[in-house]
């Protein structure tokens, strides 16, 4: 299985994701920086990682949503090739406009780092099968701009197509129905704002995260 | 030419920063402060021949965020 992490000048989980990548998947990914136009050939797994890409200048992800190897990203997306976008990723692919609504700064403008209960609502995409329907997880969170906004006809689409993959269990930054991860229609680009790769082995305090990647490997990589 | 693109939140959009600013303001004092929100100023130095329609174009694709935002542009 061939994946890929992007990496922007600011980007600061990019080595994580790589970490958490090789670790379940075997191989290492290939990093990809921002200036390059094409993606490695046959890429499996498009991962889009955390951090302050181009510092959070203008919006969160707007300017990274424009780099020439963001184009590559859409254009493989429209493809069908799976895209995991976690955090500044998350701002990313809401920004190209391949998942619907914004990322708007916390509701209580606090920088929110912290462990949070998450409620599993859709198992039965590529990203969420080794998860059950309503189980709850423990994933953290590391943002300041992580409030989920839509507006009311958006939001009910994405309740009733299961687009919602993830909802924190209790508020943390104001999103709007307590979601913390949405897909597109065609369910192979999932944008999330808490970290599954900081959660990959017993010591970094459950490997609630491990599964999503695992889940990845058996649905992408078979 | 010289042109300035006003960038605000569209009405309805919850502006957490404005609603901090408001109650800071009414902290210092000054009563009567309502709704506050916060946008952003972009000025830009363009050739004199670029026309409306690329303007329009650079607010939609970068300067703002159409799904939460709105977007003015001035001749300065």
């Amino acid at each position: 299985m061939k994946t890929a992490v992007i990496v922007f000048p600011g980007s600061n989980c990019d080595r994580d994701m790589a970490v958490a990548l090789e670790s379940v998947i075997g191989a290492k990914p290939a990093m990809v920086w921002h200036g390059d136009s094409e993606l490695p050939a046959d890429v499996d797994l498009i991962a889009i990682p955390g951090g302050f890409s181009y510092g959070d200048y203008l919006r969160c992800g707007a300017i990274a949503a424009r780099s020439p190897i963001v184009r590559a990203v859409v254009e493989a997306a429209e493809r069908g090739v799976p895209v995991l976008g976690v955090c500044n990723g998350f701002q990313v692919l809401v920004e190209t406009g391949l998942l619907p609504g914004a990322l708007m700064r916390n509701e209580r403008l606090d920088f929110v780092c912290r462990d949070a209960p998450l409620k599993v609502e859709n198992a039965q995409t590529a990203f969420t099968s080794r998860y059950e329907a309503g189980e709850t997880i423990m994933v953290p969170v590391a943002h300041h701009d992580g409030n989920y906004v839509a507006d009311e006809a958006t939001l009910d689409r994405l309740e009733g197509e299961g687009r919602v993959a993830f909802r924190y269990a209790a508020d943390i930054n104001g999103s709007a129905r307590r979601i913390a991860g949405v897909l597109n229609g065609a369910g192979n680009v999932l944008g999330m704002m808490p970290h599954p790769e900081r959660r990959i082995e017993a010591a970094h305090g459950g490997t609630d995260g491990r599964r999503l990647f695992e889940g990845l490997l058996e649905t992408v990589g078979a | 030419m010289k042109l300035r693109v006003v960038v605000n939140l569209k009405p309805g959009v919850l502006d957490p920063q404005g609603r901090a600013v408001q109650k800071a303001l009414t902290g210092l004092g000054f009563a009567g402060v309502g709704d506050v929100r916060i946008g952003k100023v972009v000025e830009l130095d363009v050739a004199d021949d670029t026309d409306d329609a690329a303007i329009d174009e650079m607010c939609r694709k970068l300067l703002a965020n159409t799904v939460i935002e709105n977007y003015r542009v001035e001749r300065v």
